[in-house]
């Protein structure tokens, strides 16, 4: 996974509320059996006609967005299927980061395991971002993760949350994997415990 | 004395591995059931890593998603589905995991197969690549869905590393009324609570209605937590759920299911548990369900009328309305049951168990299927289906002009040829109405077996009360 430390780039607006997976990538790119590639499907109802033309007036079709590194999108963002090929599309496009008002529990972690860092903020502040965000090419916006800071197109800087572990792991580019194993021990010392309390957990 | 607990906080203490101060977790994972669509990346991280699977005896793997739902003995032809399947296959070979292959008769949707098989089991807790893991719940078992990364840090540790989420108590009091089932129940839980309402926590189901709800019936609420945005549905452990498993073929058996149950019978939450959030629902309130949206918040009674944007305070959801209403070629006023239909869906992990091909059996039963309209029935499991045959439903569903299909995901997201074509207007029994969810610019409505079988034969949406004598 690639270390997130900050990120510089345009923002492109999705002022759109409970955006659900199906809709960032549709089922018929689930068939891959691989993580990479998926950058061309995302939101491909919305950015595509069924011609497989693109629709001129979808924010990702348009300059400066074509090259967006950021998202800011409505509330409930990811919600749906658990799929993690909606982060992966995101990933492959070269979107990093989704600030926005609230998202849906396994879309945000699925994005913390893909290197992609999603920021919940105030609406009023969301909105704000969204203004910004529709000025286009001068509204480059910075996010950056050490200073736990967005700063604007204008050089306004505001505060964002993040749980300090997360941020650890995508600071470092860690693996969740690598981090569990360092506690095997106490895992087989659970399993101990649990085989002798609950031995129909095991077969 | 000890502090009371919820039936949530007894299965979490009982299952954490490792607290950091900051509440980062690792949690014990005591069954994992995987499918062919969230796993093959997975498979490959663990290949990548010269790792193994940590515990063999607690995983389970099936083909469900892509399935073809016709005569399976020509293989699939589409390459991706097909290579898919294929991929599954050998990585179950080259892991040592059990699979149920499409042409085992114990193949079926995930969240069938797994209670079915006794997999599923009170206390515990159980993953899987997909959302409606949250069906599982029904046991009182803590299941979650979790995306392909964390589906390889559970093949290889056998944990999940999370923090603690909040309890939240839905409590549903009284009965529900004649022609209103589960489905209705938990379509209208949605339309209160929203589809972000259980963000962040699991919603233990608890009162009368839900006590009085067969397995099955608890199966669907539990399944649909996830589209009220919860972590994971709960509901307290009883005799049905004992009756449900005992002798199922991998439920302990002999001193091993005593011993269990025993167990299992400490596990409801304690009087004076503490829930962070707590809604109460009166059952005598509900009506028969139906979706008009794209979100499966956007329900109504089937008396009422197709709303509009105006109806809604909040600007956001305004503008969603109106692209529904445009996507879903509906017009504010229009009453629901004046809504003509195209095709209807009867199965998916919500609805295809062999209580909702009953229900749907007991509607459609001497009657037929409107003219213009094509509907198709699909057990949830191979062994849903050879029970409906033996109780002749096939029969009753074939007589009526409904297809009658082999098991599998189908048209509950149609990653198979079974879609619907833009524009096409299902009346369906599975959990998501998002735009093309069911096939590229179709149009889906939610509702309950008994009431989709009535859709089928009035060719428009309906109030199943029309149809019970
Ligand atoms: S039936 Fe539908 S919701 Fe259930 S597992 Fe299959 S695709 Fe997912």
């Amino acid at each position: 996974m690639d270390k997130f430390t900050t990120l510089r780039g345009i923002a492109a607006p999705l002022a759109m509320v409970n955006v659900d997976t199906d809709r960032i990538i549709p089922k018929q790119f689930l068939k891959t059996i691989k993580r990479t590639g998926l950058g061309k499907a995302l939101f491909h109802e919305m950015r595509y006609d069924a011609t497989g033309k693109e629709r001129p007036e979808f924010v990702l079709n348009r300059e400066p967005y074509r090259k967006a590194r950021i998202l800011i999108a409505g509330e409930n963002f990811g919600c749906g299927s658990s799929r993690e090929h909606a982060p992966w599309s995101l990933l492959d496009f070269g979107i990093r980061c989704v600030i926005a008002p609230s998202f849906a529990d396994i879309f945000f972690n699925n994005c913390f395991k893909n290197g992609i860092l999603p920021i919940v903020q105030p609406k009023a502040l969301v909105d704000k971002l969204l203004d910004d965000a529709g000025c286009g090419a001068n509204a480059n916006i910075t996010v950056d993760l050490e200073k736990q800071e967005i700063t604007g197109p204008d050089g306004g800087r505001v505060h964002f949350d993040i749980d300090p572990f997360r941020k650890h792991c995508l600071m470092n580019g860690l693996d969740d994997i690598g981090l569990t194993l360092q506690k095997e021990a106490k895992i087989t010392a659970f399993e101990t415990r649990q085989r002798s309390e609950q031995p129909w957990l095991y077969r | 004395m000890a502090k009371p607990r919820t039936l949530f906080d007894k299965i979490w203490d009982s299952h954490l591995v490792d607290e950091q101060p900051d509440g980062t977790c690792i949690v014990y994972v005591d069954r994992h059931l995987t499918h062919e669509v969230t796993t093959p990346q997975a498979f490959e991280g663990l290949r990548d890593a010269h790792r193994k699977v940590r515990r063999l005896d607690a995983t389970l793997a099936v083909a469900d998603h892509n399935v073809p739902t016709t005569d399976r003995r020509g293989g699939i032809k589409e390459e991706g589905s097909r290579i898919q399947i294929e991929t599954l296959t050998e990585n179950c070979r080259e892991f040592g995991v059990e699979l149920f292959d499409m042409n085992d008769v114990r193949q079926g949707i995930v969240h069938v197969i797994g209670p079915e098989q006794g997999f599923t089991l009170p206390g515990a807790t159980l993953v899987c690549g997909d959302s409606h893991t949250a069906t599982h719940g029904a046991f009182g078992c803590y299941a979650m869905g979790i995306g392909t990364s964390d589906v390889e840090h559970v093949l290889a540790t056998q944990t999940l590393m999370m923090k603690r989420p909040k309890n939240f108590r839905i409590n549903v009091e009284g009965a529900l009324p004649i022609g209103v089932t589960a489905k209705d129940l938990v379509l209208a839980i949605i339309g209160k609570i929203g589809t972000a309402g259980g963000t962040g926590h699991v919603i233990e189901y608890t009162g009368q209605a839900i006590r009085y709800l067969s397995v099955e019936g608890r199966m669907t609420v539990c399944n649909m937590s996830i589209e009220a945005g919860a972590r994971a549905g709960l509901i307290a452990p009883d005799d049905k759920t004992f009756a449900y498993l005992e002798g199922k073929p991998k439920a302990p058996k002999g001193a091993l299911w005593e011993q269990a149950v025993a167990y299992w019978r400490t596990l409801p939450s304690d009087a004076g548990a503490v829930y962070d959030k707590d809604v109460t629902i009166k059952a005598s309130d509900i009506a028969p369900q139906v979706t008009w949206g794209n979100s499966p918040e956007d329900v109504l009674p089937i008396t009422g009328c197709v709303p509009a944007p105006a109806d809604f305070a909040d600007e956001g959801k305004r503008q969603s309305v109106e692209r529904a209403l445009v996507y879903m070629g509906l017009t504010a006023g229009t009453p629901l049951t004046q809504v003509k239909i195209d095709r209807v869906f009867i199965g998916s992990c919500t609805n295809g168990r062999i209580e909702d091909l009953r229900a749907a059996a007991t509607i459609a039963k001497g009657r037929k299927v409107a003219a213009h309209v094509s509907a198709m029935v699909v057990p949830g499991s191979g062994l849903v289906k050879v029970q409906a045959e033996e109780e002749g439903l096939d029969k009753v569903f074939l007589a009526a002009g409904f297809e009658w299909r082999e098991p599998g995901c189908s048209m509950c997201l149609g990653m198979n040829p079974d879609q619907l074509t833009a524009g096409e207007r299902c009346a369906s029994t599975s959990n998501r109405n998002f735009e093309g969810r069911q096939g590229p610019g179709g149009r889906t409505h939610l509702m309950s077996p008994a009431m989709a079988a009535a859709a089928a034969i009035a060719g428009t949406l309906a109030d199943v009360r029309d149809y019970q004598r």
